[in-house]
């Protein structure tokens, strides 16, 4: 019984992804590169350090990179990505009414236990994907349109790391 | 052509288009239902295979697009990012995302769409994920030999198997529909019908449908192949036409000289001519290439990724060779590459050979006689040393001053080489 306050139904996932994939060819056509996440988060990351410890952020090479001296972290292209990504989201979110705050898990955990692997789970993917420059969106989505063979050793990797533990974690889902 | 040039964009302008962007992979996300960690998660229990439908259906939808804009000249596929293959961080790095996508239960872009929609694990997700890059930022100097070792640089499948894009597009086709196939079977086998009902385009003929458009557009691409030289030409911008036209590529013996002065710059020298020709007489540190080499895979993309300090002139007998090797490399978007004017015959012209070892011939536009190989012995080849004391001449001519030294005259000339940087287009990871 669908009531006006149920949250709408997903896209079919291959009309879904054919959306996505226009979204990243017009990537392409526009700005001759693609789409990305965690190349932001670093930034973001850089700035916020840089409000602490700005000499830090001079002396180490990688960070300083983004955000050394008289370079602004904040002002990268790929932060505009992602504050469009969150405003995306919102709005697909509302307009299809499942923006609600809430905690999505598996039956046989807690709450706790979701949130505690949630920030774990975002820790090492955020460090796999820097040692990998790039992530799911920016290496296998982007570097795999454009036929790169580095992203799809990339992809095969990824897939080949989650069903390796899958098994053993999988209290956390089912 | 497309690319635009982004970099030229205003701060609002930027914000504008890459959250643009931003917006459309946010809401295709949130739409797939990637907001929902345990539709992601399923995918490694087999329950439900969304990640992979949506996945390979925008690779393989952006690649029919990519390709096909490409081979139409609408995209110039130089100046698109590809991300550069790291063989060893790569797929390290791949397994560990592997692992903290099944813990975390999110990837990056995935955990943003969720937090947006006030998923608190989601907005978890993305505070560990801002910890981990600060970790990797503190740690990756402990590691750093292999965070860049197995770096190929820019390569792709089609030049990697050496076949044509067209082909490798086609098989990635091939290959998303027969994993699309299988998608469908392992979620009726262990998926028990719990998968959600989608509410749109659940019909099979639509599906059948949309998979044959996919199989035609990859056989086209396959079918119509690369665009031929003369197709990229002709779709080559105004200016690169106008500087063959105005000759502003073809550039002065004696600005090449005053450029290999200077110690900022990377001045490379390819000679197009056969190898005899290179024997008797070439320009000092100049290398032989094979015409037909440059329009191939290696040579031409070590000119098309060349450090912006690099500047490339190609020299020929006369200009023939090497006005044909400028235009294939101009259209296909190297910069900094000119053409000798006169080629080798203007150069000896400007820097003579001693008389006993190089005479002209006779007649208008003809070329130098050698009596021998004199390979890049002479002073000729080296005309911005002013000093060359290990020229060891077998005769006494008059361009020489004294023992070991030598000074040509300053020959006028126009300057045409304005140095240019390309623009740098860097993917969102980068």
């Amino acid at each position: 019984m669908a009531t006006a306050r149920e949250p709408r139904p997903y896209l079919n996932p291959y009309l879904a992804g054919t959306l996505l994939g226009v979204v990243l060819f017009l990537s392409f056509f526009l700005t001759g590169g693609g789409l990305g996440a965690s190349g932001a988060l670093s930034h973001i990351q850089t700035g916020v350090e840089r409000w602490f410890a700005p000499g830090h952020v001079d002396r180490v090479a990688y960070l300083a990179e983004m955000g050394g001296a008289a370079r602004n972290p904040w002002a990268s292209t790929g932060v505009y990505m992602l504050v469009g990504t969150l405003l995306g989201g919102l709005a697909s979110g509302l307009v299809n009414r499942r923006a609600r705050l809430e905690t999505r898990k598996g039956p046989r955990i807690s709450t706790r236990t979701r949130l505690l692997f949630a920030f774990g789970g975002g820790v090492i993917m955020a460090y796999g994907a820097r040692m990998a420059r790039g992530c799911t969106s920016g290496q296998a989505l982007s570097g795999g349109a454009v036929l790169s063979v580095g992203s799809w050793m990339f992809m095969f990797a990824v897939f080949a790391g989650g069903y390796a533990v899958a098994w053993f974690a999988r209290r956390l889902w089912i | 052509m497309a690319p635009f040039d982004v970099s030229g964009l205003s701060t609002l302008g930027s914000a504008l288009v890459f959250g643009g962007i931003g917006f459309g992979f946010g809401a295709a996300l949130e739409l797939a239902g990637f907001g929902d960690t345990r539709k992601l998660a399923a995918q490694f229990y087999l329950r439900e295979l969304t990640v992979l439908k949506v996945m390979f259906t925008a690779i393989v939808v952006a690649a029919v697009l990519v390709a096909g804009a490409v081979s139409f000249g609408l995209l110039d596929m130089s100046r698109v990012w590809v991300n550069p293959t790291f063989v060893w961080s790569e797929l390290a790095g791949g397994l560990v995302m592997g692992v903290g996508f099944v813990l975390g239960g999110f990837c990056p872009g995935t955990s943003l769409v969720a937090a947006a929609t006030f998923k608190v694990d989601g907005m978890l997700f993305v505070l560990g994920g801002l910890v981990g890059v600060w970790l990797f930022g503190e740690t990756v100097g402990a590691f750093e030999p292999f965070w860049l070792s197995g770096d190929l640089g820019r390569l792709t499948i089609q030049d990697w198997l050496g076949v044509s894009t067209g082909a490798v597009v086609l098989g990635v086709v091939a290959l998303a529909l027969l994993a699309f196939w299988g998608a469908e079977w392992l979620e009726r086998r262990f998926g028990g019908g719990t998968a959600p009902a989608p509410a749109i385009g659940r019909g099979r003929r639509l599906r059948l449908t949309a998979a044959a458009a996919l199989a035609v557009a990859g056989m086209v691409l396959a079918v119509r192949g690369e665009p031929t030289a003369e197709q990229r030409w002709a779709w080559a911008p105004h200016p690169v036409h106008q500087l063959l036209a105005g000759r502003g590529a073809f550039v002065s013996p004696a600005e090449v000289v005053a450029l290999r002065k200077d110690t900022a710059l990377s001045v490379q020298v390819l000679d197009l001519r056969e190898e005899h020709a290179w024997n008797l007489f070439h320009v000092g540190g100049a290398r032989r290439v094979d015409a037909t080499a440059l329009s191939e895979s290696p040579e031409l993309r070590s000119l098309l990724e060349a450090p912006a300090s690099t500047i490339t002139f190609l020299v020929d007998d006369g200009e023939a060779r090497s006005t044909a090797a400028w235009r294939w490399l101009a259209s296909r978007g190297a910069k900094n590459v000119y053409v000798v004017e006169g080629g080798i015959t203007r150069w000896l012209d400007l820097y003579p050979a001693p008389a006993c070892v190089a005479e002209k011939g006779a007649g208008e536009g003809a070329g130098w006689r050698f009596a021998y190989a004199t390979g890049e012995a002479l002073p000729s080849s080296w005309p911005e040393l002013e000093r060359s004391r290990s020229f060891r001449l077998p005769c006494a001519t008059a361009s020489l001053e004294d023992e070991g030294e030598h000074r040509w005259p300053e020959h006028p000339f126009t300057k045409k080489v304005k140095l240019q940087v390309r623009s740098v287009v860097k993917g969102g990871c980068g």
